[in-house]
């Protein structure tokens, strides 16, 4: 008797079900499409080379650094704006440091710990003020980015410190480019984390039903302050992967840095309403806008175009997340 | 006066808000592995006795006893530790979860450290068994209707422990086959030893499933019986008192209906809370709609003011078809919902800026808002509807539920409606707003705005209407003349799915 329930109710279900499901994994095909498009279109000007191909891992991993944190973010059912900000923050403030004539260690702790300050400002708002996070760090992004500005009068500040630059960035670790290092393990932990830890799942239920988690005595508030500093801490490391790569640090990093991390995470088929994330799919969607970057500018598109592009593919993105009606 | 039985003792538990005393000195009592239903009309105390029950309202006097010990059960958190679970019908799944990460939320088993969700699927699969279930724990809450959702939650709560469940109105928005899995799965519970606290207006739920009874009225127990010794008329009795006190008169507006009607429904199907309704309601005619809860009277309003797909069946106002919301509006139709707050009314707006929303066109010029004439026009409504406030800026969330409920009817007395439907327009509102609510509505129905009133409080239905229609099950199953209802008691007999004539008789 219940299973002749189950047929009755499901059947229309099922075409819903397959919906998500398709939703779910259209970042990996759009991924082989674009992949494919850009091969066959410019293939002759090298984009499928593997120097190529690693040139657009190298380049995207910051993106994906930020991407992975804000993914959590996301999940929660919040949004940060501020990352790009706080990544040049965390940039000019760990090359100040170094400057002045400490190691590299006290240049990445203080780096470090300008994102969680950041991040803690943001959680604080959002979550004991209350302010939706979308106005909170759009605020805290323009704050940032002027107090960047000020803060060395917009002149870069060198890093000479060899063994920062090789950490972050410039060098290789056992022969892989270490800015390839820094965005697997940034994938592999969050990924490890979103789905093995009960702070994972803290998140998603915080992001699913706020009022259903907090009914399972999860502290939804605190989980959300702790998605802002991780936030913040991954804007810090994008930030240092910068100015190691450049062996310099400006004012400007990261400027849209923010979009391209929101459309990474909404294109891998994370909800935009929050609770439900896939790390693999936001390192997938970031790797697809770092390829479409890459071709535009083989192609000789400067940078306005592909800031065109970045525009269009979060609207396409985010038509694509939205829940099919019901 | 306690036995081995008994499983829950709630001795002379009384609470009050601000003054008012909403619960005198209950005593409930619930045996083990009985279902016990619970019943009285709204603001009987019910779902205060229950939210004392559950920790979310703390008690002003008297004391709570788990197999005759004394328990202080001050939260939610220490009423689920005592083992006390309310069954919510939504809402409190985490939808974009699994069943078996719902079950578990917030206590995952572990393997090696790390959750194991293959594991909280095994243990999922277990429970669900046992209480014959058939779910796949490894489904995705969004893809499972609401029936199935209330049964995770009952899992949920059994995985937990819970000995005692309250369930409220469960089977509101469960379609016939939904229910009867639903009592399958009571029956399932009781046989555990699990006691059930049934909280329903279906006289036929309660006598198939409930070995007792209890009713509530203004804040008193007024009966407390084994199923089997009631009559649905003692039930009733007790829920209505000696002297229903009547807030609000009816008289007879000697409405005759003339001429074609403003609303024509002809056989509106909507499956599966919908199946053949046809109704009219013509030009300055008060009709009511009375039904339990789920019967399909929210679908009827929405469907009307075109915001309902329809599967088969015509709506006309004034003989234009009704196909989408803007038809509706285009043809003066004006909808007042039920969750007024979330829907009706912009509560951050001010008073002034609400009352004038559907009325921009009467004071505009060339697109631009004249204000000192909207201010007149404001000014004037707010007198009309003897709306208390000191200021027309003042924001609509900072009135009273009365006053918001008749800001919102407001909006369309500066411009009247061809038809008004006003779907539980006095619910949570006091009782002096409620016959001053009653008054605007039967003015607007003497300048010939033809209204439709959907209410679960009867004597509003008794107060307002000229004609009654009651719904059961998805259809109408009789049409009455205000005038020809004697009592409230008859439309409650009628609601239930009888004849009235077959009482009366």
């Amino acid at each position: 008797m219940l299973s002749k329930a189950t047929s009755l109710t499901r059947s229309p279900v099922n075409l819903l079900e397959k919906a998500r499901i398709l939703q779910d994994y259209i970042v990996y095909v759009i991924f082989a499409l674009v992949l494919i498009y850009f091969g066959i279109t410019i293939g002759d000007s090298g984009f499928l080379t593997v120097t190529n191909l690693f040139n657009i891992a190298r380049t995207t991993a910051m993106i994906t650094v930020i991407a992975v944190a804000m993914t959590y973010v996301i999940a929660a059912g919040e949004l940060d704006l501020s990352v790009g900000a706080t990544a040049a923050l965390s940039a000019l403030t760990a090359a100040l440091i170094m400057k002045a004539g400490y190691g590299w260690g006290f240049g990445v702790l203080g780096g470090l710990g300008a994102g969680l300050i950041v991040g803690a400002m943001n959680g604080f708002f959002v979550t004991v003020v209350r302010i939706p996070s979308f106005l909170v760090t759009l605020g805290m992004m323009q704050l940032i980015r002027g107090f960047d500005m000020r803060l060395t009068y917009t002149n870069p500040v060198s890093i000479s410190n060899s063994t920062f630059n090789n950490l972050f960035g410039s060098g290789n670790l056992f022969g892989i480019p270490s800015l390839l290092i820094w965005s697997i393990v940034a994938t592999l932990l969050g990924h490890f984390v979103l789905r093995y830890t009960s702070f994972g799942r803290q998140i998603l239920a915080t992001g699913g039903n706020r009022m259903a988690a907090e009914y399972s005595g999860i502290k939804t508030r605190r989980i959300k302050f702790y998605a802002f500093l991780m936030s913040g801490a991954a804007a810090a490391i994008a930030g240092m992967l910068y100015s190691g790569m450049m062996q310099t640090a400006r004012f400007n990093f990261g400027e849209g840095a923010e979009l391209m991390a929101i459309a990474a995470v909404i294109l891998g088929g994370t909800s935009l309403f929050g609770g439900k994330a896939t790390i693999l799919g936001t390192f997938t969607g970031a790797l697809m806008i770092g390829a479409i970057n890459n071709g535009l500018i083989i192609m000789g598109l400067d940078v306005s175009d592909q800031m065109m592009v970045a525009g269009a593919i979060i609207i396409l993105a985010v038509a694509f997340a939205r829940k099919p009606a019901a | 006066m306690s036995d081995r039985n008994t499983l829950l003792e709630m001795r002379n538990i009384e609470k009050s808000f601000a003054g008012v005393t909403v619960l005198k000195s209950a005593n409930f009592t619930l045996k083990k592995g009985e279902v016990h239903a619970l019943m009285g009309g709204n603001g009987a105390g019910k779902s205060t006795l229950m939210k004392i029950l559950t920790g979310v309202y703390t008690r002003d006097a008297g004391s709570i006893h788990i197999d005759g010990n004394p328990v202080d059960i001050t939260s939610p958190k220490s009423a689920r530790e005592n083992g006390i679970a309310m069954i919510f019908q939504e809402f409190s799944l985490v939808n974009t979860l699994s069943v078996a990460q719902n079950i578990y939320l917030n206590r995952e088993p572990r393997k090696g450290g790390l959750l194991s969700d293959s594991l909280a699927i095994e243990q999922s699969r277990e429970i669900l068994r046992e209480l014959e279930v058939d779910i796949d724990p490894s489904t995705t809450v969004a893809n499972l209707s609401v029936g199935y959702c209330q049964m995770v939650e009952i899992a949920k709560a059994i995985s937990q422990n819970a000995r005692i469940l309250i369930m409220d109105e469960p089977t509101a928005s469960l379609s016939e086959r939904e229910a009867q899995s639903l009592f399958k799965l009571v029956h399932k519970l009781k046989r555990k030893g699990i006691s059930v606290i049934y909280i329903s207006h279906r006289m036929a739920e309660v006598f198939d499933l409930c070995d007792r009874v209890t009713v509530m009225r203004d804040g008193n127990i007024t009966l407390t019986s084994a199923c089997g010794d009631v009559s649905i008329e003692t039930l009733v009795e007790n829920m209505l008192g000696a002297a229903p006190a009547s807030s609000f008169e009816w008289h007879d507006r000697g409405h005759i209906p003339t001429g074609e009607p403003t609303l024509s429904v002809r056989n509106l199907t909507i499956p599966p809370r919908l199946n053949d309704v046809s109704l009219d309601v013509y030009a300055g005619e008060i009709v009511g709609l009375a039904g339990l809860m789920g019967s399909g009277r929210t679908e009827i309003a929405e469907a009307i003011f075109g915001r309902r797909e329809i599967d088969e069946g015509e709506i006309s106002v004034l003989n234009q078809p009704i196909k989408s919301q803007s038809d509706a509006l285009k043809n003066g139709v004006a909808l007042v919902p039920e969750a007024r707050r979330t829907l009706g009314l912009v509560l951050e707006h001010s008073l002034g800026e609400k009352l004038l929303l559907p009325n921009l066109r009467l004071v505009s010029q060339v697109g631009r808002v004249d204000d000192r004439k909207a201010n007149s026009l404001i000014d004037k409504i707010i007198e009309q509807l003897s709306i208390k406030t000191d200021n027309r800026r003042k924001t609509a969330r900072l009135l009273s539920g009365g006053n918001q409920q008749k800001i919102v009817l407001g909006k369309w007395l500066a411009q009247l409606p061809n038809l008004l439907i006003l779907d539980e327009p006095t619910i949570g509102v006091d009782i002096g707003a409620k016959s001053e609510i009653v008054r605007i509505i039967r003015k607007m129905a003497d300048q010939g705005v033809a209204v439709l009133v959907i209410s679960s409080e009867l004597e509003e239905l008794l107060a307002i209407s000229d004609r009654i229609l009651v719904l059961h099950g998805g259809k109408i199953i009789q049409q009455l003349q205000r005038k020809e209802v004697r009592s409230e008691e008859e439309l409650h007999h009628a609601i239930q799915g009888h004849k009235l004539n077959q009482i009366a008789s």
